[in-house]
Formats: C-alpha cells, structure tokens, sequence
C-alpha cells in the first residue's frame, strides 16, 4: 500500500506541474506541499465512490485553503471523479476546473472554498448534520498555516469542540510560509498544537511529507471520542520540485514551460 | 394578530419543526431576540446556537445545507448581511446553498440601541448577491407566510424582519407568492411601492392624500429580489409617477430596485422614501421615524412635491 500510495503522491504532484503551466496561473506552491495528506484520504481513508459523488453517507472532505486547488483536482482525477486530460483546462473558461473549488462545477468537491477561514465551519456543519442523521461518515478539513490568521477559524474550532465533533478530523498543512513572507514574520500564528490544545482539540504534529505518519496519525485521530481532532502537518512547501522548495514565489506563481519541464524531470526521477 | 414580524417568524419556525425534519436553526446568541428560542425549546436537538460568531455561524450553516439539511441562521440584520457578509457571498450564495437567512432587527425601528444596531444597508448589500432572494414582509401575517416559503425557494434566501410590532393588515386567507407584489388600494396619480413598516405608512399617507383629491395606488412589494418587474411598470404606466418607501438607506434598496427598471422600461418621476445616507441613532420609535422621515406625513409631502 505504501509503495502504491508514493506512486500516487509523485503522480499527483507531476499533474499539479502541468495543470498550473498549462493555465499560466495557480498556486504550485501550498498545492505541492499537502498532496500527501490528499493522497492519504483519498487513496487509503476516505469511504467514497467516484461513481456517486454525492452519496449521502460518504465521508466529505474540504479544502478550507481552497488555493491549493490543483492539488484537489489532480487527486480527484486520479481517483476518477473525471477524466485526468480535464486538468490541463485548469482555469480556462470554459472549464469546469475553477481556480479555487466550485461544488456546483466539479465532481467530487464536497464545498466551495476561495475565501480563507471558512472551511472549517462547513466540516462542522457537515459534522453536525451527519449525527443528526445518525450517520458514520467522517469530515476531513485541510487548512493553510497562514490561513489560521482568520479569526473565524477559531471560531470554528470553539464550535467543534463544544459541539464535540469526535466525527471531524482537521489537518494544517504547516509549511511555514505565506504570501508576504514566512508566517511568522507575517503574523505570527506558532505555537499552532498549543493553540488548538487549548479550544479543547485532540492534537497531533507530524511529517507532512510521510506517508505512513499521515495514516497512522489519521487512525489515532479516528479513536478519540468527545472532541474534534486535528493533525499538525510539517510540510515543505513546493515539495518535489527544489527550486520551489520553501520558497515564498511559488505561492501563487506558475511555472513556465522551462521551470515545468525540469520540475517533472524532477518528479520524474524520483 | 398585530405583532412583530420576528415574532410571526420564531412561531412560524416552530410550525415548520413539525412539519419538516429537515428545518434546522442556528443563531449567535441572540434568540431571545430574534425569537429563535421557540425552535430552540419545541425542537433541542435541531438548534445549534453558534454563540456571539456569525461569520461561523453563516459558514456552518452552509455546511448543513451541503449536507442536505434546511437550515435557518438568525442574527440581527446588521451583523447578518454586515458582519458576516463575505461568509454569506462566499460559503451561501456563490455556491447556491439553500441557507435562508432570518434576519431580524432591521431597520431604525430597533431604537434605542442605535446606530450601530440598526441596519439600513441589508437590503442593498443582499440585493448585489447573484443567487440571493431578498423578502421584506409588511406583517406577521405575511412573514409568517413568507418563512414557510422560504423552505421551497431553491438557494438563499434573506428574511427581513423587524423588532417594532407592526399592525396586521393581512387576512388569514392571504396567500404570499415570491417575485409578487400585492395592489393593497387602487390609485391613478402617483404609486406607492412599499415594503416592510412602510407599508402601514403609505396606507396612512394614501387616506390622508385622498382628502386632498390625490388618488394614491399602494403597493405592498415583499419581495425585493426578484422584483416584481410587471407590477411595478404597470405603476409607472397607470399612475406615471411613483414613491418608494423602505425603512432603509435609498441607496440600492427598493426605491434603487424601482428606479433601476424604471429608468431602462418606462422613465417616470421616482421619489426615494427612506433613510437619507445616514447612520440611525438612539430613541422612540415613532420619535425616529418622525426625525428620519419614515412617516405617512413625509410620504404625504413627498407626494405632494412629485405632483408640483
């Protein structure tokens, strides 16, 4: 399973490679660095069928840093929500892949996403209507580091501790930077665990970029019961691709035909 | 009978609490307030208090929407459309979730909280929203009505309600229908296109015009997106002038709306009746009213400088 999921994981970063040249905009950088936790979930965890996206007891994920958009389609794709030679339409006009995720447009995007902070309340609601329903089904959230400077994140996570959400499982894909610099030249938004810790979270930090780290971590968050979970992920932003690697430009910049075709050599290679 | 428009919408919740199991209620710590606490007591297990967090609370009733609920968010309509305006663009109407809005306290009729409670911009800033209908019931009647249609409408909705209690112009028998404006009292030489507490008002203004020999049409127009784009050109053709009354900014609200259509179908005299690009402040409601020019009297005026 390892092995199949690190074919995934490279696979989906050589798409993220193409998708972002092909429209000559995107986000490589933070797509890059959560393409692990995506493989995991999609590949491993998640309870989903491709062939019914909107399968009332699915589990349901969002990309609450919905700029990393790329990373979701590819991982969609892969998964076969739509066929993989829709990706390179990322952002055209005419295509159903937006630049940040569109529940109405592509298949497999369990919520709308762009606008920073706002995920995490719509895994609650999710959450909260998936018991009240009395169904299993899990909500997973991928948050940016920088994007935790939005106050209502935090308003979301009070809400999912006091409504104990032991069905939601939160991931901060922590690579350190944002737009303006690192986060904490920014804004300073570490320690992150004590942050969560202290609104009643169960927490765990681990290499976002491990594989088994992430599916070991997602299963000790599974058996907690009483209180929502989130995973700490130390990630690389850009990672796979050196020249992108912990730099800030590859935020929301687009490889060039040259920079794409050494980045997937890269890939390649590995 | 004759009670506040928010009232009429937490009794109406409870109704629809036993009709339908997939209605749930979310509010910010206010629902005692909007009246939300009704639900909260007929039906626990469906209420979600969100505490003092109306951007999550907007966000996470997107999330229940997504996942198949009916979900009403109540909040005061400044914090509603204000406060949590990019969670209700960006989590409710860009993706077309059927999140309806309660929002209650709108207006200058809050009073004596002022003006940093009374929203006069909601109406305007809902109006901009692709996918979004804005309603303004004129009673309990009609708002009670207008909440049970909420639930059909597909996508978001924005409920205005008010705290004022407001007299009962409705019969029972009144069937509300959204996009519909309603003829409350025929008239030839100007319309009056009002919704909310304004209606009352125009009703007032229109007797006391009919003293002078003005016949004045009063319309009532809960629905403000979509307008009812017939019925007021019909005005503009039968009465060639027209006054809008709202209990909110003129600026891109009802009279902007009327004059929007107006302006490209059938150019007429349109008088703006509302709040003049002022902030409210604190007192009586009927002081206020008299003071920011809310009333039969200043719509009676209005008229009457239409007509010279």
């Amino acid at each position: 399973m390892a092995q199949d999921l690190a074919a995934v994981a490279k696979q989906i970063r050589i798409d993220i490679i193409e998708e972002t040249a092909a429209a000559g905009s995107g986000h490589p950088g933070g797509s890059l660095s959560c393409t692990d936790i995506l493989t995991v979930l999609y590949f491993d965890k998640m309870n989903i069928d491709p062939a019914n996206p909107r399968w009332a007891d699915r589990d349901r994920f969002v990309l609450s840093k919905g700029h990393a958009a790329p990373a979701l389609y590819a991982t969609l794709a892969e998964r076969g929500y739509f066929p993989r030679e829709d990706l390179k339409t990322l952002r055209d006009i005419d295509s159903h892949l937006q630049g940040h995720p569109n529940m109405n447009d592509t298949p497999g995007v369990d919520m709308s996403t762009g606008s920073l902070g706002q995920g995490l309340s719509a895994a609650n609601g999710m959450a909260l209507a998936g018991r009240l329903d009395g169904k299993d089904y899990w909500v997973y959230c991928v948050l940016g580091d920088g994007e935790l400077q939005e106050g209502q994140v935090w308003e979301a996570a009070m809400s999912a501790a006091h409504y104990k959400l032991d069905n939601l499982i939160a991931f901060v894909d922590h690579n350190g930077l944002q737009i303006d610099g690192p986060n904490d030249a920014v804004m300073t938004v570490n320690p992150i665990d004590e942050k969560f810790a202290a609104f009643g979270w169960h927490v765990q930090v681990i290499d976002g970029s491990d594989l088994e780290a992430i599916s070991a971590a997602i299963d000790a968050a599974k058996a907690e019961t009483g209180r929502p979970s989130v995973i700490v992920c130390e990630t690389v932003k850009g990672k796979g691709v050196s020249f992108m690697e912990n730099q800030v430009g590859w935020h929301g910049k687009a490889p060039d035909a040259a920079q794409a075709e050494q980045a997937l050599a890269e890939l390649a290679a590995e | 009978m004759n009670a506040a428009t928010r009232v009429a919408y937490g009794e109406a919740l409870v109704e629809l609490s036993q009709t339908n199991p997939d209605v749930v209620v979310l509010d910010a710590d206010l629902g005692e307030a909007t009246n939300t606490n009704k639900f909260h007591k007929a039906c626990p297990e469906r209420y979600f208090d969100m505490g003092i967090s109306e951007a999550d609370m907007m966000a996470t009733a997107a999330g229940f929407a997504a996942a198949g609920k009916i979900p009403f968010a109540s909040t005061f309509a400044v914090f509603a459309a204000g406060r949590a305006f990019d969670q209700v663009r960006n989590s409710i109407a860009y993706p077309n979730l059927g999140v309806k809005i309660g929002a209650t306290h709108a207006g200058i009729s809050v009073g004596p909280d002022g003006g940093s409670h009374q929203a006069i911009e909601d109406i305007a800033l809902m109006r901009a929203l692709p996918n979004m209908t804005v309603i303004c019931p004129s009673d309990d009647v009609e708002a009670r009505a207008a909440t049970f249609a909420a639930v059909d409408i597909d996508g978001p909705v924005y409920l205005r309600f008010s705290r004022y209690a407001t007299k009962t112009f409705h019969n029972d028998d009144y069937t509300f229908k959204v996009g519909k404006g309603e003829i409350l009292r025929e008239g030839a030489d100007v319309a009056l296109i009002a919704c909310g507490l304004m209606v009352n008002e125009a009703l007032a203004a229109a007797e006391e015009l009919a003293g002078f020999g003005v016949s004045a049409r009063v319309v009532n127009m809960p629905t403000i997106k979509p307008l009812d784009n017939d019925l007021v050109l019909d005005c503009a053709r039968t009465c060639g002038k027209i006054v809008t009354c709202e209990e909110a900014t003129i600026i891109g609200g009802l009279g902007s709306a009327v004059c929007e259509l107006t302006a490209r179908m059938c150019p007429v005299p349109v008088a703006r009746l509302g709040v003049n690009d002022v902030f409210g402040k604190s007192g009586d409601v009927p002081g206020l009213f008299e003071e920011y020019g809310l009333t039969a009297a200043h719509i009676v005026k209005k008229v009457n400088s239409l007509l010279s």
